[in-house]
């Protein structure tokens, strides 16, 4: 079976491309899949008649009892053939449907394989969670196949409705399935079937599993998304909705059958729903036009049937059951089959359009007789062994059993009376309409539908064949039954209803065709309405609630999140009121002078109006806070702070000398207030919050204990840095790796798309970079004006010096304040310093690597000292002391955190350098274009 | 432990400030204020750690020395911080290429949502309107 399953999987990935080659032929070739899912079946025939269960298992996720057990009873036995033999001919059948002009028809063979793939796997599996996703999996196919059209709007509204519908069933049943197997402890229906639950747990179970076998099938009231995926091509009707997806609910209710049919809810749901959605589908069909809506509705009516003899939990309706699966595949596939080639020979579906067709295609006709004969029950066809034996099997004298078979003789005369509806109105000579001009009708597409109706013929015939295949199936059932298919019973009540019922559709129909009031009859329930209610107060409510909550403007989301805090933070304040003493106006009265420049400095940050003001003031809070963090006991970060500070700062001015100089919006008077409440009520309750954090602290801090492994397992007598790169070195590796993330982003944001942006078309060339590797070029390069003679000087002196300096600060980090962050920002420093002497062509000289290499070589280093502690058999990250003695240079002491913190020290530099690169230099050449595009348009001007 | 109020005072005003600046439209002064909260993210962290002497062994005794993991921590936010405030620097750079200007804009989409409430109708159906994106991508300067 799973080599069926792969089968399946394989064609449904090759058919795009050999519908690619062959066009619509193609589908011959997959047409032998089913095929073979048909053959395979046919020969397990002798094993199903004994009652045997064909079973494989695979395990799968054991941990969590999925497995692919796969098992084929008699019921999938029977599924398998439908299956396989409808979806083989419905591909020939496909053949000729379509053209080879056909949009997405590769995906289409594809997607319908697919769909046969996984109707299989879902007859044939025994784990209930699998069966689940293959249930889904024909969901997911059968809405693609309705959608083919995705021009369509009705084709797009109709595929999504299936697919809400069924999957909300679905869901439902996943629930009733998880509830069954945790239970039994086993997902396995074979196991699960032995011991399932009772009392309420059993009832909310059953009434979620068959939620979703209701939702599938279009029982009453999920029936109108059925009729719906009318808007599928016509083979996909014929199969999905007449033969296999649908089918699926009534093979899950023939499948629980056996064990749950004693549940409480189980008959009255089933009976009830079956008998009504069997009346409105009758009903409806009998007013429908086209002739594929009414066989659609007429499709919803025979489903409800089903649902009835295999819902009654009851041997012989079982038996009954089956029999009508089997005959109901073959009829409805066949006339399905019928209206394609209809709508292919004339153009049209509508009944008052078509006319005298039984005399221009008469092998079309008695295809269609014999098919529709079946469906309306006339002896000697298989439709009728079925239906009689139904009507026989609730002869039993119950009161319920009497209801149902009133609504089953009912049913059955609608049924009869849409069977002539069909067939008057496809093939009958009508007054006053012109017949149509007919095309020939190709074999291939008259031969499946020929090939079932013949097929139904023959089952009818042969019945009591059958029963004794069909038998082993129903035996499953508790109660006792002796019941057997055959066409002749003698003079039995059944028989009388038989003929009741086709007098009584006769009449119906006659009746109908005349009069046109009855057509506005109306179930007062509607389940298509409630679905169009559902959906549409569903998008109204989401456009309120986004609407509501989705501003759109990032102030009053910030705002919003701001005050949430405020309002939190302060509440828990005040709940802990009053707060802890003991608190010290300072450390160190020093202090108070970097404090008070700080406070200074932000107050005017935050009214500042000249864009360049307000970034050296913001630049003054950041070298004071690098004072605070020295007089607080942090040298390190003292020394970062301040080359970030002046990095943050040139990249300020690298970005600010192309805006405005003043900020462009005068804000409102009453909205500036708002903002300053709000930050000074954040200001208020941050600082409350630290006070209380750090008053209430009282456990000892973890770091008391660094001291000392730092320096025997790190190496290092620095405790920050030997916390950076080995006691929590992961921080550090996602540190540098969001670095390098952070500078890639600047790079796409400055070089994407510029060009365009720029005005492309006419664009004078710019001064080609000087050649060779002379240091600072600026006199070639840069304008005189531009040019500082001071700058380039103390460039010339400095640059190697401030180099080699950060190559002692990582190296000496380990064990006085430096380390790789301080290194690589001070050669980062370096590099602007060439950059602002020598402008931009001066840093590919200083730097004649990509920014991007660097960053990436380090990581590379930092991962690579990580994965090499792995491979050493130690812990990811994890360093180790070497220390030699060598000859001449005497005791080299040496850890290798050390080279992770060359990788960090890579990566600063990298990043700096491309902002540089960014942020300066591309910069500088979008300044030199514009300039060079607005003087080339003043001489035009002037010319 | 007993907390440093002048320091508590200063991340308060540095807080103060950030915030007013981050509720602006104009995103310059967001990414000032973002950067003024980093400033008082990092000293508010710090006041969690112990005061003392530099965390280096053999310059301070271990009982007197400054909390090294707190300064860990904020060493990495430092850096951090230098990334984020370029990546939005290049973004405040590429809205004035786009638009001419770098304040920060209403959402479109989310403006044609509320509109839509307003007017009590449901959900747009794709064949209704033309695509926003259409009428949202800001004409070159």
């Amino acid at each position: 079976m799973l080599v069926l399953l792969i089968v399946h999987l394989t064609a449904a990935m090759l058919a795009p491309g050999l519908v690619r080659r062959l066009g619509p032929r193609a589908f011959y070739l997959l047409a032998a899949v089913p095929a073979a899912g048909l053959g395979w079946a046919l020969t397990h025939t002798a094993a199903v008649r004994d009652g045997r269960a064909v079973a494989e298992v695979y395990p799968w996720v054991p941990r969590l009892g999925v497995d692919l057990a796969l098992r084929m009873t008699t019921l999938s036995w029977l599924m398998v053939l439908l299956v396989g033999g409808v979806g083989a001919l419905a591909l020939i059948y496909c053949a000729r449907y379509f053209g080879a002009a056909e949009p997405g028809l590769g995906r289409f063979a594809g997607v319908f394989v697919g769909f046969a793939g996984a109707m299989l796997g879902l007859i044939v599996s025994d784990n209930l969670l699998v069966l689940y996703v293959f249930w889904e999996l024909t969901t997911v196919f059968s809405y693609l196949l309705i959608g083919h059209d995705p021009a369509a709007r009705a084709s797009r509204v109709a595929a999504l409705q299936a697919l809400i519908v069924t999957t909300l069933g679905g869901l439902a049943m996943l629930v009733g399935i998880i509830m069954l197997g945790e239970h039994a402890g086993s997902y396995r229906w074979s196991q699960v079937a032995a011991t399932p639950p009772d009392g309420a747990y059993l009832a909310v179970a059953v009434i979620l599993l068959l939620l979703g076998a209701l939702s599938k099938s279009a029982i009453f009231p999920f029936s109108f998304w059925l009729p719906s995926a009318m808007a599928a091509p016509t083979p996909v009707s014929a199969y999905l909705h007449a033969a296999a997806m649908v089918k699926a609910g009534v093979f899950l209710i023939g499948l629980l059958g056996p064990v749950l049919a004693g549940a409480g809810p189980w008959r009255p749901v089933l009976l009830a729903g079956g008998t009504v959605t069997m009346l409105f589908g009758g009903w409806s069909a009998l007013r429908q036009h086209d002739l594929k809506l009414l066989l659609a509705y007429g499709t919803v009516s025979q489903l409800g049937l089903l649902v009835v003899a295999l819902g009654a939990g009851l041997r012989d309706a079982a038996l009954a059951g089956a029999m009508m699966l089997l005959a109901h595949a073959m009829f409805k596939a066949a006339l399905f089959f019928v209206v394609g080639i209809v709508d292919h020979a004339t153009g049209t579906r509508d009944l008052r359009e078509l006319s005298g067709l039984r005399r221009a295609a008469p092998a079309l006709w008695i295809v269609a007789l014999l098919a529709a004969a079946s469906m309306a029950g006339v002896p000697p066809l298989a439709g009728f062994v079925g239906k009689e034996a139904i009507l026989d099997a609730f002869l039993g004298g119950a009161w319920w059993e009497r209801l149902v078979v009133a609504g089953v003789v009912l049913g059955s005369a609608l049924t009869v009376a849409y069977t002539l509806r069909f067939l008057w109105g496809a093939f009958a000579g009508k007054a006053g309409v012109e017949p149509r001009p007919v095309h020939r009708v190709p074999w291939p597409m008259l031969a499946p539908a020929a090939l079932l109706a013949v097929a139904g013929l023959a089952a009818g015939v042969f019945a009591p064949a059958l029963d004794g295949l069909l038998a082993s199936y129903a035996d499953t059932y508790a109660d006792p039954g002796t019941y057997h298919l055959a066409l002749w019973h003698g003079l039995t009540p059944a028989l009388g209803l038989s003929a009741l019922v086709l007098a009584g559709g006769a009449v119906v129909f006659a009746l109908t065709a005349r009069t046109h009031g009855w057509r506005r009859a109306r179930l007062p329930v509607d389940g298509g309405t409630a679905y169009e209610r559902a959906m549409a107060g569903l998008g109204r409510l989401a456009v309120e609630v986004t609407g509501a909550t989705q501003r759109g403007s990032l102030p009053v989301y910030l705002g919003t999140i701001l005050l949430v805090l405020v309002a939190l933070g302060g509440s828990t304040l005040l709940a802990m009121w009053p707060l802890p003493g003991g608190f010290r106006w300072w450390d160190n009265a020093l202090q108070l002078v970097p404090a008070a420049v700080l406070i200074i400095a932000a107050v005017f940050a935050a009214r500042a109006r000249r864009r360049l003001a307000a970034v050296v003031l913001v630049g003054v809070t950041g070298y004071a806070t690098a004072v605070l963090f020295v007089l607080h006991g942090a040298p390190d970060l003292a020394l970062t702070q301040l080359l970030v500070e002046t990095c943050t700062m040139v990249m300020f001015v690298l970005v600010l000398r192309r805006l405005p100089g003043h900020f462009s919006i005068r804000p409102l008077v009453a909205a500036r207030r708002v903002r300053v409440a709000i930050g000074v009520a954040v200001g208020v309750v941050v600082s409350g919050l630290a006070y209380a954090a750090t008053a209430g602290r009282q456990a000892v801090a973890i770091s008391t204990a660094f001291a000392e492994p730092a320096v025997s397992y790190g190496g290092g007598r620095n405790v920050v840095n030997v916390t950076l790169v080995d006691i929590r070195a992961w921080d550090t590796m996602g540190e540098i790796s969001v670095l390098l993330v952070a500078a890639t982003g600047v790079a796409s944001l400055v070089f994407g798309g510029s060009r365009r942006l720029l005005r492309p078309g006419r664009r004078p060339p710019l001064p080609a970079p000087p050649r060779g590797q002379v240091w600072l070029m600026a006199g070639h390069t840069l304008d005189a004006g531009l040019r500082s003679p001071i700058l380039e000087v103390v460039t010339r002196l400095a640059f190697h010096t401030v180099v080699l300096f950060s190559v002692y600060l990582l190296f000496a980090g380990h064990n006085a304040p430096g380390g790789g962050f301080a290194g690589g920002l001070v050669v980062g420093l370096a590099l602007v310093l060439r950059y602002l002497a020598g402008g931009r062509h001066e840093l590919d000289v200083a730097a004649p690597v990509d920014a991007g290499a660097v960053m990436g070589a380090g990581l590379f280093v930092a991962l690579g000292t990580g994965l090499a502690a792995l491979i050493a058999g130690g812990e990811v990250l994890q360093s180790t002391l070497l220390d030699w003695h060598l000859p001449l240079v005497g005791h080299v002491h040496f850890v290798t955190s050390m080279i992770f913190d060359v990788g960090v020290y890579l990566v600063v530099i990298g990043v700096v350098l491309n902002i540089l690169r960014s942020l300066g230099a591309e910069v500088d050449r979008h300044e030199l274009i514009e300039r060079a595009v607005a003087d080339a348009r003043r001489e035009e001007e002037l010319v | 432990m007993s907390p440093n109020l002048l320091l508590v005072i200063v991340v308060g005003v540095l807080f103060a400030a950030g915030v007013t600046l981050l509720l602006e439209r104009n995103l310059t002064r967001v990414i000032l204020g973002i950067t003024l909260l980093g400033n008082g993210v990092n000293l508010l962290i710090l006041l969690g750690g112990a005061y003392g002497g530099p965390p280096i062994v053999g310059v301070t005794p271990e009982p007197r020395m400054s909390d090294p993991l707190t300064q860990a921590m904020i060493l990495t936010a430092i850096v951090i911080t230098l990334g984020m405030t370029a990546f939005l620097l290049a973004m405040a750079y590429r809205s004035w290429l786009l638009t001419g200007h770098d304040n920060v804009q209403d959402d479109v989409e989310d403006r044609r949502i509320r509109e839509r409430a307003e007017r009590d109708q449901g959900l747009a159906e794709p064949d209704d309107e033309e695509p926003a994106a259409t009428v949202a991508a800001g004409a070159p300067r």
